[in-house]
C-alpha cells in the first residue's frame, strides 16, 4: 500500500515536470518553427520599408534596443551594487530592514506602472517621448534584481576574510571594495547579465517612454525604436509580411535571451 | 569575586616578579621587557561579561601561548589585542591594553595602524581572490610601505622566505592563491602578516585546520619568529603549547587563572585548576 502511494506521488510529480517541460518547449519549437525561416541577412541590417511594402530589416530597433538597455544598465549597476553595499556590509538597523522591503516591492512592480511614471516624471516635461525616458524605466525595472543579486553574493563572502584583511591594517572601505566585492564578482556579474537579459525583453514601459521610431536615430532626446516595441506593432499590424517579420524578431530576441543565459551559466561554472 | 581577583592579581604579580628575579641573578640578561600588558581588563559581549579583570604582561621577542577550555575567553582576550572585536555590535571594553606602553583602547589611537603593527593569523586560512604575489603585496600596498616595483618585490619575496613558502612558489607567484594547498594557504597568511612588518603576531588556532605535517612545518616556522616578533598563539593542543612556546597562560571561564614560563606551567603548576586542565581532568 505504502509503496503505492510513493509510486502515485512520483507519477504526479513527473508528469507535473513533464507538463512544465512541455509548455517551455512548445514555446521554443513554435518560435523556432516560425522565426529561423523568417530571419535573413536584411533583418540585421535594413531598416523597415514604407508601409505596405514587403521587405526590409529591423536594424534600428535592434540598434534601439542596445542603445536603451546599455544606458540603463550604465546608470543601474553602479546604484544597484553600491545599494547592495550598504545593505550588506551596514544594513543592521531599522533603515536597512525599511530599504530591503522597498527594493522588494519596486520588484513586483508591474513594469507598465514604471513605464507611466517615467511618463509623468521625463516624457510630460520634456514635452517628447526620448530614448533617454525609455533608458530610464528599464533602469528602474533592473535595480532590484541586481541589488538582491549582489547583497546575497556579498552576504555569502566568509566574514574571516574581511577580518583577515583588517587584520593587515586594511580601512573598511578597501576590504569592502577590493577584497568582498571582488570575491563576490562572478556572483554580481551574473546577476547583472540576468537581468540585462530580462529587460531587453521589456514592451510595456517603452511604449510610454521610447515610443518607437521608424528610423535608425542614435540621438537621446527623441523617441527610439526598440526590438520588442516593434514586434508588438508588426504582430497587430494587417500585413502579413510584417508578421513574417515580427516572427524573425522574436526568434532574435529568445535568441539572445537564451544565449546570455548559457553565458552565465558557464561563467560560473568555471569558478574554482 | 573580588577576593578571587586579588588572590589572582597576587600570584600574576609573583611570577612575573619570580621571572624577573631569576633572570637579573644570571646577571647576564637584563629582566624582559614587556611588549603587552593587559590592565585590569573587562570586557563584555553586551550584558554578557567574558572577560573578568585580566592582568597580564607578556614579554617581547618570545613566545606564548594562551590555553584553555572552550568559550574561556582566549580567543576573545587575543583579538582584544588589535581590537578585531570592534567590529561586532555592541562589545564594551574597560580597563587597559598597553602596546609599548600606549594604551590601545585610548581615543587617539588610530586602529587601522594598530592592527598593521598587531598582526593576526586565523584558524581558516583565508586567501585574498588574487594571485600569490597580490596576496602578499595587499598589505605593502594598502600601507604604502614601499617605494617601488623592485622593492614591492623585494619585500614579497622575504616575506615568503620568512614563511618558509618561497621555494614551493617562487615559480608561480602569478598564479592564483585560492590553488594552493591548506598548509600552503596557511603559511601565505602568515607571509602576508609577515610583509606588513608588524611587532606582534597573534594566531587563533593556526594549525587546527591542517594535517599533522604541514603543522609540523607551521611549528617550526612559529620557532623561527620568535627572534624578530613578539608571538601570542591561541591554542587547544596542550602539547603544542608546550612544544612551541616560552609562556604559557591559562584561562578559564574568563579569568587568567594562572600565567609563567612554560616548563613550570606544564611540570610545576601552581594553580589546582591549572593542574586539572593540563592532566586532562576537564576541558
Amino acid at each position: 500500500m505504502r509503496k503505492l502511494i510513493n509510486k502515485l506521488i512520483f507519477t504526479i510529480c513527473s508528469l507535473s515536470t513533464a507538463l512544465v517541460l512541455a509548455v517551455l518547449a512548445l514555446i521554443l519549437i513554435y518560435i523556432l518553427a516560425n522565426g529561423v525561416l523568417a530571419i535573413n541577412l536584411d533583418f540585421f541590417t535594413k531598416l523597415p520599408k514604407p508601409v505596405g511594402e514587403d521587405g526590409g530589416g529591423m536594424v534600428n530597433g535592434i540598434v534601439g534596443s542596445a542603445i536603451m538597455v546599455g544606458l540603463a544598465a550604465l546608470v543601474s549597476i553602479p546604484i544597484s551594487i553600491g545599494a547592495a553595499i550598504y545593505l550588506a556590509e551596514f544594513g543592521k538597523g531599522y533603515l536597512a530592514v525599511i530599504v530591503r522591503f522597498l527594493v522588494d516591492v519596486l520588484a513586483g512592480v508591474p513594469s507598465i506602472v514604471i513605464g507611466i511614471f517615467v511618463y509623468t516624471i521625463v516624457v510630460l516635461p520634456m514635452k517628447r517621448f526620448s530614448a533617454i525616458a525609455g533608458a530610464l524605466s528599464l533602469a528602474i525595472i533592473m535595480i532590484p534584481t541586481i541589488v538582491r543579486a549582489t547583497e546575497e553574493a556579498l552576504r555569502l563572502v566568509p566574514q574571516t576574510l574581511r577580518e583577515a584583511a583588517l587584520a593587515l591594517g586594511a580601512p573598511y572601505w578597501r576590504v569592502v571594495l577590493e577584497i568582498v566585492v571582488v570575491s563576490a564578482n562572478k556572483a554580481i556579474v551574473s546577476g547583472v547579465l540576468l537581468s540585462v537579459a530580462r529587460v531587453t525583453g521589456e514592451t510595456a514601459p517603452l511604449l510610454f517612454t521610447a515610443l518607437g521610431n521608424r528610423f535608425l536615430v542614435t540621438v537621446l532626446d527623441r523617441p527610439m525604436a526598440s526590438l520588442p516595441v516593434q514586434i508588438y506593432s508588426y504582430a497587430v499590424s494587417p500585413y502579413d509580411d510584417w508578421h513574417r517579420q515580427a516572427w524573425a524578431a522574436t526568434f532574435a530576441l529568445v535568441m539572445f535571451i537564451l544565449l546570455i543565459n548559457l553565458v552565465v551559466r558557464f561563467f560560473i561554472r568555471t569558478k574554482e | 569575586m573580588l577576593g578571587i581577583n586579588k588572590e589572582i592579581k597576587q600570584m600574576e604579580n609573583m611570577s612575573t616578579e619570580s621571572i624577573e628575579t631569576k633572570k637579573a641573578e644570571d646577571q647576564k640578561i637584563a629582566a624582559p621587557k614587556i611588549e603587552i600588558e593587559a590592565e585590569n581588563l573587562n570586557f563584555f559581549y553586551g550584558e554578557k561579561q567574558a572577560l573578568y579583570s585580566i592582568n597580564l604582561k607578556v614579554p617581547e621577542k618570545s613566545i606564548t601561548a594562551f590555553i584553555g577550555p572552550s568559550g574561556c575567553g582566549k580567543s576573545t582576550f587575543l583579538r582584544s589585542i588589535n581590537r578585531m572585536n570592534d567590529i561586532i555590535a555592541g562589545v564594551r571594553v574597560e580597563g587597559k591594553i598597553l602596546l609599548n606602553n600606549q594604551n590601545i583602547y585610548a581615543p587617539s589611537i588610530d586602529v587601522v595602524d594598530l592592527r598593521r603593527r598587531v598582526g593576526m593569523v586565523f584558524q581558516k586560512s583565508t586567501p585574498f581572490p588574487k594571485s600569490i604575489f597580490d596576496n602578499v603585496a595587499y598589505g605593502i600596498k594598502i600601507n604604502r610601505l614601499s617605494n617601488s616595483r623592485k622593492q614591492l618585490e623585494q619585500m614579497v619575496e622575504q616575506a615568503l622566505k620568512q614563511a618558509a613558502l618561497w621555494n614551493e612558489v617562487k615559480d608561480r607567484l602569478n598564479e592564483s592563491a585560492l590553488a594552493l594547498s591548506g598548509g600552503q594557504q596557511q603559511r601565505l597568511c602568515i607571509a602576508r602578516t609577515l610583509a606588513v612588518m608588524p611587532e606582534v603576531i597573534l594566531m587563533d588556532e593556526p594549525c587546527s585546520a591542517l594535517d599533522p605535517i604541514a603543522t609540523e612545518k607551521i611549528e617550526e616556522l612559529v620557532v623561527e619568529l620568535r627572534e624578530k616578533y613578539t608571538v601570542i598563539i591561541v591554542t587547544h593542543n596542550m602539547q603544542q603549547a608546550s612544544r612551541v612556546s616560552d609562556y604559557t597562560a591559562f584561562f578559564l571561564l574568563g579569568q587568567l587563572i594562572e600565567f609563567d614560563e612554560t616548563e613550570k606551567i606544564f611540570t610545576y603548576p601552581k594553580e589546582k585548576k591549572t593542574e586539572d586542565y593540563i592532566t586532562g581532568r576537564f576541558g
